[in-house]
Order: structure tokens, then sequence, then C-alpha cells
């Protein structure tokens, strides 16, 4: 249970990573290679519910382990834990907020788009959480193998953020620049 | 009956999803907005769609980013219509 819940940890994070790339890249209206942009939106939603899948996999087999001492509350509220709870505790963070985003980006029909909107943005702000959890909480924190993807997954996380603040970012920037004279 | 594929322009940001999805049907102008092929007027807003792309325009209206699609059918819809018609 101890290493399922630390490699469904590693995978939820990566995927998540993958979802968000995939979710400034679907904003920017751009194709990719040979994917068409809807692709590109389906494929940023299957991802993300596939990250959410390792996430309650991750939760779940450490709550069933007695190494990891986790009590059901520490699955809703955020900080009581009794190892680093601080670490921890951002973990539960991360995990209420990626519920909300989920339940939220399934009933977009339903909730109508500022609210969806609105709770999707949370986004920006769930994965550095749920990053610094894996660093301070992680059993493999130390090792290099993670730091490496965890650096890697950082600079292309930030390097798309500058690209989606950039001016150039929507694919139709040019031509909506507005050539009045 | 006949089903129409209603683009709401106060949404719509051209993002290009639908008309890769309905190539047949919808054009893509310079600015990336939906343009229905071959039709003017009040049909490049609800624009007609035929049973074979019924499926793809289903697609379409739950896949748009911003909402801004929907399908109607002819009947439904007719009251509205006219209503806008007599504005002009």
């Amino acid at each position: 249970m101890w290493a399922f819940g630390r490699v469904s940890g590693f995978m939820s994070l990566a995927l998540f990573t993958v979802s968000v790339l995939l979710g400034i890249l679907n904003r920017s209206g751009r194709p990719l290679l040979v994917l068409p942009r809807f692709s590109i939106s389906i494929l940023h939603r299957n991802i993300a519910v596939l990250a959410t899948v390792f996430l309650g996999l991750h939760v779940g087999s450490l709550l069933l382990d007695s190494y990891a001492k986790l009590r059901p509350v520490d699955v809703v509220v955020p900080f009581l834990g009794s190892f680093q709870p601080f670490w921890q505790g951002l973990g539960t963070v991360a995990l209420d907020l990626v519920a909300a985003v989920v339940v939220t980006a399934f009933l977009r029909h339903r909730i109508g788009q500022r609210t969806f909107k609105a709770v999707h943005w949370l986004t920006y702000g769930i994965w550095p959480v749920a990053m610094a959890h894996a660093i301070g909480n992680g059993t493999d924190a130390g090792s290099a193998w993670f730091l490496g993807l965890a650096a890697a997954s950082g600079v292309a996380v930030v390097s798309a953020l500058l690209w989606r603040l950039s001016a150039a970012f929507l694919e139709t920037s040019k031509a909506r620049e507005g050539n009045f004279l | 009956m006949s089903t129409t594929l209603h683009i709401d322009w106060t949404r719509c940001d051209g993002r290009g999803l639908c008309t890769e999805l309905l190539s047949g049907v919808l054009d893509r102008d310079d600015w990336g907005y939906p343009v229905a092929r071959g039709k003017l007027g009040r049909e490049r807003t609800d624009v007609p769609i035929r049973d074979g792309d019924r499926e793809a325009a289903q697609e379409a209206v739950s896949l748009c980013p911003v909402l801004a699609l929907s399908l109607q059918e002819r009947g439904v819809r007719m009251a509205a219509v006219e209503g806008t018609r007599r504005r002009g």
C-alpha cells in the first residue's frame, strides 16, 4: 500500500502537469502537429480524469496504509495530519480543490460558463500546491529522478504560463490586432 | 423535423473547434469565427444541419469551450425567430 501510494501520487502529479499544459494550449486555440483542436480538448479532459483517478488511488491506498497514519478527516480538512501536517495539508488542499474543478467541469453545461471558468482558474493555484506537497512530503523527493522530473515540469508549466500571458498567445492574435490604418 | 445549430455571437470567440468538427458546414473567417458555407443572413446564426451532420454538431455543442453553440429543432425556435424578424 505504501509503495502504491507513492507511485500513484507521482503518476497523478505527472498527469496533472500534462493536463495543465494541454489546457493552456487548448486556450490558445492552436492545433498541435497532427492533433486537431477538439482532440486537444478531449485529451485535456481525459488526462485530467485519469490524473483524478490516480489521485483517488493515492489517497485511498494511503488511507488504508498503517504506516501513513492517515485519518478520514485528513482527506477533507487540511493541516491536521500526524506526520508533517503542513506538507500533508497542502495535499489535502489540492485534493479538495481538484474535486471542485472536476465537478464543475463535468457540470459546465448546467452551471454556465462563468462559474465553470471561475472555478477552473483555481488550477493555476492547485498545480504549485500539489508540487509543493510532492516535494515537501514525498519519500522520493530527495532522489535525482524525481527532482529532475519536478524541475522539468516546473520549467514547462512556467514557460506555458509566460506564453499564456504574452501578446501572441491566441492563434488569431495577429488578425485581431486591428489594422485600422 | 429539421435541426439548426444556433451560434450565440455574444459568446463565440472563434476558437475553431466547431469548424473542425463540421468542416463541411462551417468555414472559418480570418479572425477565426465560424461562417456557414454558402449561407446568408439568418442562416449564418441558425445554421441548418443535415441528419448526417447531426452527431458532429452535437459533439461541437458539447465541446465548444465557451458554450456558444446549441442545437435547436426548427419548430421549437420558430416563435423566437419571428420575433427577431419583425424588429429587422
